[in-house]
C-alpha cells in the first residue's frame, strides 16, 4: 500500500487516490494539423518508464485534486509530489 | 530427445531414474544466428519451437535474462479459453485453443490441459446482453459457446451462490466447455525441450542490453554475454515490452501494471470448472494440486515490481465469498504478482516494428497464457515469411494510428 | 473423561511435569478421529495428543506415509487436521498451533478409510515409478483417458482437508493502526526492542504470534528481566498476541492476522473470530526468530522424529516428553542443551549423534559431563519403525562403524534458518552466512531493523542486547532521544562449536527416495537429484519441478535443505544461489478475514432514491444499475415482466406515466467559462444556447468513441445543469475535473455533483401537461410558453421545482426536479392528481422500450466503446467548426471509413418475432452457411443492440449496429442466435412518431 503525500492534504493511503498515468503529456494545441502517427503518439504511446517515473494521481476520496508524483516503478519509492503546474525533476543517469 | 511415455518411465524406474538426461541443453551463445528471440517465456519458446517445426528455421537462439519460464508463464492463473467477442480475437484464441488440444502429444510433454469448462458470470441486465452477444458471435466464429440462465448455472456448478438476494446476483453465464486450465510451468518446459531437440539454443542468464541497428535494419543484439549477430530479432518479453522497445528506439502504447493472483491451501476437489466474474472482479478454479487458484485484480498504477497492494486482494476475496460462501474459512497460502503490459484496446501487438528485421510480440495484458501456442505459431510464421500471418495481421502496431483497434475492453468482453 | 490410546500406536504416556503454558488443574476434553483424549488448559492439540501417546496424526500427500508431529509451531508440515464440523469446520489447521478447548473435535485428513489403515499407502510401494514430475512424462497416449481417467484420479488424490459445508457463520473484523515503531516478534529480542523504543517515548506496537510474550523462557536465567520488561511493555505499548504479521508491503505497511477467539469454545466466542490488523509503521524492528531445519537422511519422516527445538518446546511449555529413550542427531550446539533438559526431566538419552568431529566447546563438554554418549563424526543412516520410531542405525561419516540403537524418539537439528520472510518481502536482500550455515538479512539503511535469532543473535544475552540496540535505533531514527541504558546482568554463555553446514547424509542413490526434504509434498532427495539431472538447476525450477515448498508450510523447513542439495548436486556455491522469492503471506490467512465485513450485502454500497420506499410498497421489481436500485417494472396482480411492460408502455403512449429518474447524474457547471468548457467536452456547440433552454449533447473520449450523453440546460449565463447516464455519473464528473485541473486550469469553471440533491420525477404522455397543471395551477404550460427543450422554475405541489421539458419517451414530457427530501411529497401528489388521467408508474424496462420506439440510443447498450457519434447517425450533433475532445480521432483512416458499423433499425419479416438481443447480423449471401456448431467462421455484419415487442406498434422492433448500415436501408439481413436466423429489413431507427409531433406538442 503506497503512502502518497498529497500536496494539499498530506500523506494518505493509496486507496484514497486514483492513478492517472504518465504526467506531462500536453494535449496538442492544434490537433487537426497533426499526422495520424503524431496524434497516435499523444493518444496512446507511453514512455512506461522502468525507474523514476513522473505520473499523475488524483486524491479522489480527499480533496479531489490532481497532482504529480515521482515514483520509482520498481521499488515503489516516492521521492516527490508536486502540484499540476510543477515541473518534473531533471532526469538523471542510472535506474 | 528422450521420448517420454509410460514405458520410458517404467524402464527408467528400474534404473532408479539415473538414466534421464537434461530436458534441454545448457547452451552457450554462438556469435550469430538466423533468428534471435529475446525472452525465454512461454511465447518466446513457442515461437522458437514453431520456427523450427513449421518453417525449418533451427539456427535460433532464445535469450532469457533470468531463468527460463520465470516471467508471466510462471505467474498466471492457467486459464485457457477462446470465447472472445471480436472476430479477430476469437480467430486468434480459437487457433490457439486448437493447438492446445493436441499440445501434449505434439510436444511429447504432458501440459495437463484440463478442459473442464469456463463460466463467465453475468450480474446485470446489460451484462446479460453483452454475454449473449458474445455467445452468438462465438457460435458463428466456430467457438463453442452456450448461454446458461441462473438455473443452468446452478446445475453446471452447484457451488455458486445463485441466491437472488446477493448484492449482484448471478443472472446467468456463458459457458465454453472446451475451455479450462493447463499446467503453466509444463508449457514452458515442454516448448523448451521440443525446441531444443530441433536445434534451438536456449540461453539463460543472458540479458539483451541493446540492439544493433544499421540503416533502419537490425543486425544483432548486445547482451550481458556478448554481442550476437542476427538478421532477424524478435522481442517477446511480457512485462518488459516498453523497456526493450526503448532500447531499440521505438515507442509502444503499453503500460505495465502488477496483476496479482493467489492460491488457497490445497483441499479435496470441490470446484470442477473455472468461474469468472467481471462485475465483481474475481476468477477461480481448482488446480490438480487441490489449491483454489484465484485471480485478483490489476493494480491501477504503473509498476515493474512483481508484487501489488493488499487492498486489491481483500476486495477480490469479498467478491469470492459472496459467490462461494463456503470458501470463507479457507486460507490464502500464497499471493504473488506478475507484470502485465496493457494495451489501449486490451489486445496484443504482434508483428513488425518500425525497424526492419525487428519483430515484436507483446501487450497481451492479462490474457497471454491462453494464447501461448497460437501466439508462437503465428509469430513464427510472421518472422519466417517476413509478412504477418493472417491471424496476426489485425494486431499490427499501425492500428493505433489508423484507429482500427480490436477493442476487447470497450466490448465489455471478459478480461484474463 | 478418560484418555484411551489407539491400540495400533505404541508410545509412552509422557506428561513429565507442568509446563509454563498449561494449567495442571484444568483438564480439557478433546476428540481426535472420534477418540476422546484429555489435555490441559493451555495445550495445543499437538501437545495434548503427544501427552496421550498419539504418534501418527496424518498421511503425506503423495505416498500416504504415516506422519507424526515434527515441530511445535507454525513451520509444521505434517500435523494438518480438519477442525470442527459443518459450516464451522476449518481444513488444514495445524495441530501444533491449535489451542484446545473443551469439546474440540478434530479429524485427520488425506487417508481412507482411516489414519491407521489407509489403502492409498500402497502408493509408497509405487514411489519408484512416481518420481518428481512423472505426470509430465506420461498419460500421453490418449487424450480421452487423460480427460476421463488419469486427471480425475490425480485430482482425487490431491488436497488435504475439505472445504466447509455452508456459509461461514462467524465474523471477521479489520482494524487500522499507525505507530512510530512496529516490533514484530515478542520473544526476548522483540521485547527488548519494544522496551527500548517505549523508553525513548515512541509509539510502539509489539506483535507476537504465540499467546504469550517471551514464550517458554520461564526457566531462563533472564526471567526476572523478562518479567519486568513484559510488565513495562504491556503498559507502554500496544501489544497484540495470537497475532501473526503475515505481509510486509510498501512504505512500512504491514498486515497481521489476530486469532481473536479461535482458542475459545464455539459458545464462548463473542462477535469476531479473527481480526485483520493493517499497520502503517514509521520504523520497524523485525525479531522474527529462526526456524530449525531437519536433517536429510533415510526415513527422516517417521513418526517420532522431531525437530530438537520442538522437543524442548513440548517439555518447557507443556511438560510433555516426546520420548523416554531418546537419540539426538545434530550439527549444532543448541541440541545439547535440549538433550540435557530432557534428561533432567527424566528421559534416557541413548546418544547424541553429531556430524561434527573434534568438538571442544562447552556444550559437548557439558553433555559428556552429564554422562551422555556423544558420537562425533557420526550420522543416522536409517530409522526403524513405521508408525513410531523404534530405533536408528548410525554410521561413522568416514564410512567406518555402523550401529543400531534402540530409541522411541529421534531429535534432529540441521541448524537454524533465520525467519527472513518479512525482511525479504519488503525488499531486503539476503546474504549467506557460512558461520551460521544460513541466509541472513543483509541490512541496508532503509530496511527494517533486525534483532535476535533473525540476525544470528542467539542466546538470551545476545538477544536482549541486540533487541535493545534495534529498538533504540528505530526510535532515534525518528528523532526520539536515545533510551537510557540497558540493565540486565546475565551469566556469560559458554563458548561453543560452530554449526556445520550439512545438507544430506551420504547414502546410495536408491536410498535417496526415503530422504525427505519437503515432508508435506513428499519431495525427496531423489527428486532434487532427478531435477538437477534433467537440467532444472535454478532453485525456482527445482521448486516447481519437485513441488518443494509448495505446501501449506511453504517450505519453512524444507526449502533450505533443497537449496543446499541443489548447490551440492550442481557443484555450485550455495552463497550464490538465491533462495526463491518470499511472498506474502508468511502463514496462511483466512479468506474471510481478508474480506472482513465487505461481503454479502456490504460488498458494495447500495444507493436508493428518495422514492425507494414508495416503489417497494408498490411492489416494484428492481434492477441494479451501477450501485443504484431502480424500479425495473411494477407487476400488478401477478403480471409477468412482458405483461407489466406492455401495460406501462401503453399508459405512457395513451395517457400518462410517471418515472423516478432521480438516478440520472446531475452536475452543475458554473463559472465565466462554463460554456467554453462545454464546447470542449461535448461534440456540439454550446455558446449560443439561450438561458432557460436545453440541448442534447454527446461526449467522446479522446479516441473519438462515445463515452456519455445527456441533456444540459443553461440555468443562467454562467450556470449549466448537465445530466449524465446513471451508470456514468461519477465517471463524467471525474472526467470533467481531470480536464479542468490538468489541462485547462485557466478556465474559470467549477463542477459540482448535485445528483443526490435533486430528485427527478418524469411525467410522460399525452396527459402529462394536465397532471402537471393540477400540481402547478396558474403556470402556463402550453407549447408556446413552455416549449420542448426548455426549462422553468415552477412551484409544483407547493415545492419550488426545476422543471425541464425534455423527453426520453417521445411523448409530451416534463422532468420535475425537486429537493431530495420533497420528492416523496411531490411524487404522491402527482400520483393523486394523475389518478383521473390514468397515471401509471413505469420502470426502466418500459423506459427502454419507449425510447427504442423512438430510436434513442442508450450509451452502453447500443454503444460499446467502439462507436462514434457519426456511427449513431448523429452528425447533426458533431461540430465541424470547433475542436472538442475526440475530434481529431474521428479523422483517422479507420474511424473515418464510410462503411463502419452504423446504427439502424430492423423490422422482422414476421412482426410477432422478437429478435434476441445480441443476435449477430448475417447477410443474405452468407446465411446458407450458418449452422450449429459452426466448423468455420461465418462473416458477421454487426449485432442487435436493442430488441423489444412494441405494444403501441403491435409488432417487434430492433436496433442494430450494421456494417455500412446507412447505405443498406431496405436490405433484408438475418439476425442469428443459437443457430436460429430471423429475417429482418434494415430501416430507420425511429419507429414511432417520426415527425416528433407528439413530443413537441
Amino acid at each position: 500500500m503506497l503512502l502518497i503525500d498529497c500536496p494539499h492534504c498530506g500523506p494518505r493511503d493509496e486507496t484514497e487516490f486514483h492513478a492517472g498515468g504518465e504526467a506531462h503529456i500536453a494535449r496538442p494545441e492544434k490537433a487537426a494539423e497533426l499526422t495520424d502517427a503524431q496524434w497516435a503518439d499523444y493518444l496512446f504511446m507511453r514512455s512506461n518508464t522502468k525507474g523514476w517515473f513522473a505520473e499523475r494521481w488524483v486524491h479522489a476520496a480527499g480533496c479531489r485534486r490532481w497532482f504529480n508524483v515521482e515514483r520509482h516503478t520498481v521499488t515503489h519509492e516516492i521521492r516527490r509530489t508536486y502540484p499540476m503546474a510543477g515541473a518534473p525533476t531533471e532526469p538523471e543517469e542510472g535506474p | 530427445m528422450q521420448r517420454f511415455s509410460a514405458f520410458a518411465l517404467l524402464a527408467k524406474s528400474l534404473g532408479g531414474h539415473q538414466g534421464w538426461s537434461r530436458q534441454w541443453r545448457l547452451a552457450t551463445p554462438k556469435d550469430a544466428y538466423d533468428v534471435v528471440i529475446v525472452g525465454g517465456g512461454g511465447h518466446g519458446l513457442a515461437t522458437a519451437y514453431y520456427l523450427a517445426r513449421n518453417h525449418g528455421i533451427t539456427n535460433v537462439a532464445v535469450l532469457e535474462k533470468g531463468w527460463l519460464g520465470g516471467g508471466n508463464v510462471a505467474r498466471n492463473t492457467t486459464i485457457v479459453r477462446s470465447n472472445y467477442l471480436w472476430d479477430e480475437s476469437a480467430a486468434l484464441y480459437e487457433h490457439s485453443l486448437k493447438l492446445w488440444e493436441d499440445l501434449s502429444q505434439d510436444l511429447n510433454y504432458n501440459v495437463m490441459l484440463s478442459q473442464r469448462g469456463v463460466l463467465n458470470l453475468a450480474h446485470s441486465l446489460q451484462e446479460v446482453r453483452d454475454s449473449r452477444r458474445r455467445v452468438y458471435a462465438n457460435q458463428l466464429n466456430g467457438v463453442d459457446a452456450e448461454w446458461l440462465d441462473r438455473g443452468g448455472v446452478k446445475v453446471f456448478c452447484p457451488l455458486i451462490n445463485t441466491d437472488e438476494s446477493l448484492r449482484y446476483p448471478v443472472l446467468g453465464a456463458t459457458l465454453q466447455r472446451r475451455a479450462g486450465t493447463a499446467r503453466h510451468d509444463a508449457v514452458a518446459w515442454g516448448f523448451a525441450r521440443a525446441a531444443d531437440s530441433r536445434g534451438v539454443d536456449i540461453v539463460e542468464n543472458c540479458e539483451v542490453t541493446g540492439f544493433d541497428i544499421q540503416g533502419g535494419r537490425v543486425t544483432g543484439v548486445q547482451t550481458t554475454r556478448g554481442a550476437i549477430r542476427a538478421p532477424k530479432v524478435a522481442i517477446v518479453v511480457a512485462g518488459h515490452g516498453s523497456v526493450m522497445a526503448e532500447r531499440a528506439g521505438f515507442r509502444l502504447p503499453l503500460e505495465s501494471h502488477p496483476l496479482q493472483a493467489l492460491v488457497s491451501e490445497p483441499i479435496k476437489p470441490v470446484l470442477d470448472c473455472v468461474v469468472m466474474s467481471n462485475a465483481v472482479h474475481v476468477y477461480v478454479s481448482q488446480s490438480d494440486k487441490g489449491e483454489l487458484v484465484i485471480g485478483a485484480g490489476i493494480d491501477s498504477y504503473n509498476s515493474y515490481a512483481q508484487r501489488g497492494s493488499l487492498p486489491v486482494v481483500t476486495s477480490q476475496l469479498g467478491a469470492l465469498i459472496a459467490l462461494f460462501p463456503m470458501f470463507s474459512r479457507l486460507k490464502m497460502m500464497r499471493n504473488w504478482g506478475g507484470i502485465v503490459d496493457v494495451s489501449p484496446d486490451a489486445s496484443p501487438i504482434v508483428g513488425k516494428t518500425p525497424i526492419d528485421g525487428l519483430y515484436f510480440n507483446g501487450g497481451w495484458g492479462t490474457g497471454g497464457f491462453k494464447a501461448t501456442p497460437g501466439s508462437g505459431h503465428i509469430f513464427a510464421h510472421t518472422i519466417a515469411h517476413e509478412d504477418p500471418h493472417p491471424l496476426a495481421a489485425p494486431f499490427n502496431l499501425d492500428r493505433f494510428s489508423t484507429g482500427a483497434l480490436v477493442d476487447e475492453h470497450g466490448a465489455a468482453a471478459v478480461a484474463h | 473423561m478418560t484418555a484411551t490410546r489407539p491400540a495400533n500406536l505404541r508410545a509412552p504416556p509422557v506428561r513429565a511435569r507442568g509446563g509454563d503454558w498449561v494449567d495442571d488443574t484444568r483438564p480439557i476434553a478433546v476428540s481426535f478421529d472420534g477418540r476422546a483424549y484429555t489435555g490441559l488448559a493451555g495445550d495445543t492439540l499437538a501437545s495434548a495428543l503427544l501427552a496421550n501417546g498419539v504418534r501418527v496424526v496424518g498421511r503425506s500427500l503423495k505416498y500416504h506415509r504415516p506422519r507424526g508431529i515434527l515441530s511445535a509451531g507454525f513451520e509444521e508440515p505434517n500435523a494438518l487436521v480438519q477442525l470442527g464440523k459443518g459450516a464451522h469446520s476449518e481444513p488444514n489447521a495445524l495441530a501444533t498451533r491449535v489451542e484446545i478447548y473443551d469439546g474440540m473435535t478434530a479429524t485427520s485428513v488425506n487417508r481412507w478409510p482411516s489414519l491407521s489403515h489407509d489403502v492409498f499407502a500402497a502408493f509408497g510401494l509405487l514411489a519408484r515409478f512416481m518420481p518428481a514430475g512423472f505426470y509430465y512424462k506420461t498419460f500421453l497416449g490418449s487424450r480421452v483417458l487423460w480427460d476421463r481417467l488419469y486427471e480425475p484420479f490425480l485430482r482425487r488424490m490431491a488436497g488435504f482437508g475439505r472445504a466447509p459445508v455452508g456459509a461461514d457463520p462467524e465474523n471477521y473484523d479489520q482494524r487500522h493502526l499507525q505507530c512510530d515503531v512496529l516490533v514484530v516478534g515478542g520473544g526476548v529480542a522483540g521485547l527488548a526492542s519494544a522496551r527500548a523504543a517505549c523508553a525513548s517515548g515512541a509509539r510502539v506496537v509489539l506483535i507476537e504470534d504465540n499467546p504469550e510474550l517471551a514464550a517458554g523462557l520461564a526457566a531462563s536465567p533472564a526471567k526476572e528481566w523478562i518479567d519486568v520488561a513484559i510488565g513495562v511493555v504491556k503498559q507502554d505499548a500496544t501489544v497484540l498476541t495470537r497475532t501473526t504479521v503475515f505481509g510486509a508491503y510498501d512504505a512500512g505497511y504491514f498486515a497481521a492476522l489476530q486469532r481473536a477467539s479461535d482458542h475459545l469454545p464455539q459458545e464462548a466466542r463473542a462477535g469476531v473470530r479473527q481480526r485483520l490488523w493493517l499497520i502503517r509503521a514509521k520504523q520497524v524492528v523485525l525479531a522474527t526468530g529462526a526456524i530449525e531445519r531437519p536433517l536429510v537422511f533415510p526415513n527422516n519422516d517417521r513418526p517420532g522424529v522431531y525437530l530438537a527445538g520442538a522437543a524442548r518446546a513440548y517439555l518447557d511449555r507443556f511438560g510433555v516428553l516426546v520420548g523416554r529413550n531418546v537419540v539426538a542427531f545434530t550439527n549444532n550446539d543448541e541440541t545439547y542443551a535440549t538433550v540435557i533438559a530432557l534428561k533432567k526431566a527424566g528421559a534416557a538419552i541413548a546418544a547424541i549423534v553429531d556430524v561434527r568431529a573434534n568438538l571442544t566447546g562447552g556444550a559437548v563438554a557439558l553433555a559428556k559431563h552429564e554422562g551422555i554418549r556423544v558420537l562425533e563424526g557420526y550420522v543416522v543412516v536409517d530409522v526403524r519403525g513405521r508408525s513410531a520410531v523404534r530405533g536408528v542405525t548410525i554410521a561413522a561419516l568416514d564410512g567406518g562403524r555402523r550401529e543400531k540403537i534402540a530409541c522411541d524418539a529421534l531429535l534432529m537439528s540441521g541448524g537454524w534458518s533465520p525467519a527472513v520472510h518479512l525482511f525479504s518481502q519488503q525488499g531486503g536482500k539476503l546474504i549467506y552466512d557460512p558461520g551460521m550455515a544460513a541466509f541472513v538479512p543483509d541490512r541496508r539503511p532503509a530496511d527494517p531493523w533486525c534483532a535476535g535469532a533473525l540476525c544470528g543473535e542467539t542466546g538470551v544475552d545476545a538477544a536482549i542486547t541486540g533487541g535493545w540496540r534495534a529498538g533504540s535505533s528505530a526510535a532515534t531514527a525518528l528523532g526520539k532521544p536515545a533510551p537510557r541504558g540497558l540493565t540486565a546482568e546475565l551469566p556469560d554463555e559458554p563458548k561453543g562449536d560452530a554449526p556445520l553446514a550439512f545438507w544430506r547424509v551420504p547414502v546410495a542413490p536408491s536410498a535417496e527416495r526415503k530422504c525427505f526434504i519437503d515432508f508435506q509434498n513428499d519431495s525427496t532427495l531423489a527428486d532434487v537429484s532427478l531435477a538437477v539431472r534433467e537440467g532444472f538447476t535454478h532453485p525456482e525450477h527445482v521448486k516447481r519441478y519437485t513441488l518443494t515448498g509448495f505446501g501449506t508450510d511453504q517450505g519453512k523447513t524444507g526449502n533450505i535443505n533443497a537449496l543446499g542439495n541443489i548447490a551440492e548436486r550442481t557443484g555450485g556455491d550455495l552463497a550464490r544461489l538465491a533462495p526463491t522469492t518470499f511472498r506474502p503471506p508468511f502463514l496462511p490467512v483466512t479468506f474471510g478475514a481478508l474480506a472482513g465485513r465487505e461481503k454479502g450485502a456490504l460488498l458494495d454500497p447500495v444507493r436508493v432514491t428518495a422514492l425507494h420506499d414508495w416503489h417497494v410498497a408498490a411492489g416494484a421489481a428492481f434492477e441494479n444499475v451501477g450501485q443504484w436500485k431502480r424500479p425495473w417494472y411494477y407487476p400488478k396482480d401477478g403480471e409477468t415482466l412482458d405483461q407489466a411492460v406492455t401495460r406501462e408502455c401503453l399508459a405512457v403512449r395513451n395517457n400518462v406515466g410517471i418515472l423516478d429518474a432521480s438516478t440520472l447524474g446531475k452536475i452543475e457547471i458554473v463559472g465565466a467559462d462554463a460554456a467554453a468548457f462545454l464546447n470542449r467536452v461535448y461534440t456540439n456547440a454550446w455558446s449560443k444556447l439561450g438561458v432557460g433552454r436545453s440541448r442534447y449533447g454527446l461526449m467522446c473520449r479522446e479516441d473519438g468513441m462515445l463515452f456519455d450523453d445527456g441533456t444540459t440546460t443553461r440555468l443562467a449565463p454562467d450556470r449549466f445543469l448537465m445530466t449524465t447516464t446513471t451508470g456514468n455519473a461519477a465517471a463524467v464528473l471525474d472526467w470533467l475535473e481531470e480536464w479542468l485541473q490538468t489541462e485547462w486550469p485557466d478556465l474559470k469553471v467549477y463542477c459540482t455533483s448535485v445528483t443526490d440533491h435533486w430528485s427527478t420525477i418524469a411525467l410522460a404522455g399525452p396527459r402529462a401537461r394536465e397532471v402537471l397543471q393540477c400540481l402547478a395551477p396558474g403556470t402556463a404550460l402550453d407549447a408556446e410558453n413552455f416549449p420542448f427543450m426548455s426549462y422553468q422554475e415552477v412551484v409544483v405541489a407547493g415545492v419550488a421545482a426545476r422543471v425541464f421539458r425534455i423527453s426520453f419517451t417521445g411523448e409530451l414530457s416534463f422532468e420535475i426536479n425537486v429537493p431530495w427530501h420533497d420528492a416523496r411529497h411531490v411524487w404522491e401528489a402527482a400520483i393523486t392528481a394523475g389518478a383521473a388521467f390514468g397515471i401509471t408508474p413505469y420502470g426502466t424496462e418500459a423506459m427502454h422500450v419507449l425510447r427504442a420506439e423512438k430510436g434513442y440510443p442508450i450509451i452502453g447498450q447500443d454503444t460499446d466503446g467502439t462507436v462514434t457519434p457519426l456511427d449513431l447517425g448523429m452528425a447533426w450533433a458533431v461540430s465541424t467548426k470547433k475542436d472538442f475532445l475526440g475530434k481529431r480521432s474521428l479523422a483517422r483512416p479507420d474511424t473515418a471509413r464510410p462503411d463502419r458499423k452504423q446504427f439502424v433499425g430492423l423490422l422482422t419479416s414476421d412482426p410477432s418475432r422478437v429478435i434476441p438481443e445480441g443476435a449477430q447480423i448475417v447477410s443474405e449471401s452468407n446465411i446458407a452457411d450458418v449452422r450449429l456448431p459452426q466448423s468455420s467462421p461465418v462473416p458477421m455484419e454487426g449485432h442487435v443492440t436493442s430488441s423489444y415487442f412494441s405494444a403501441v406498434l403491435g409488432r417487434s422492433i430492433a436496433l442494430a449496429l450494421v456494417r455500412d448500415g446507412f447505405r443498406r436501408t431496405g436490405e433484408t439481413v438475418y439476425a442469428v442466435a443459437d443457430g436460429h436466423a430471423i429475417a429482418a429489413r434494415i430501416g430507420p431507427t425511429v419507429f414511432y412518431d417520426p415527425d416528433g409531433t407528439r413530443r413537441d406538442g
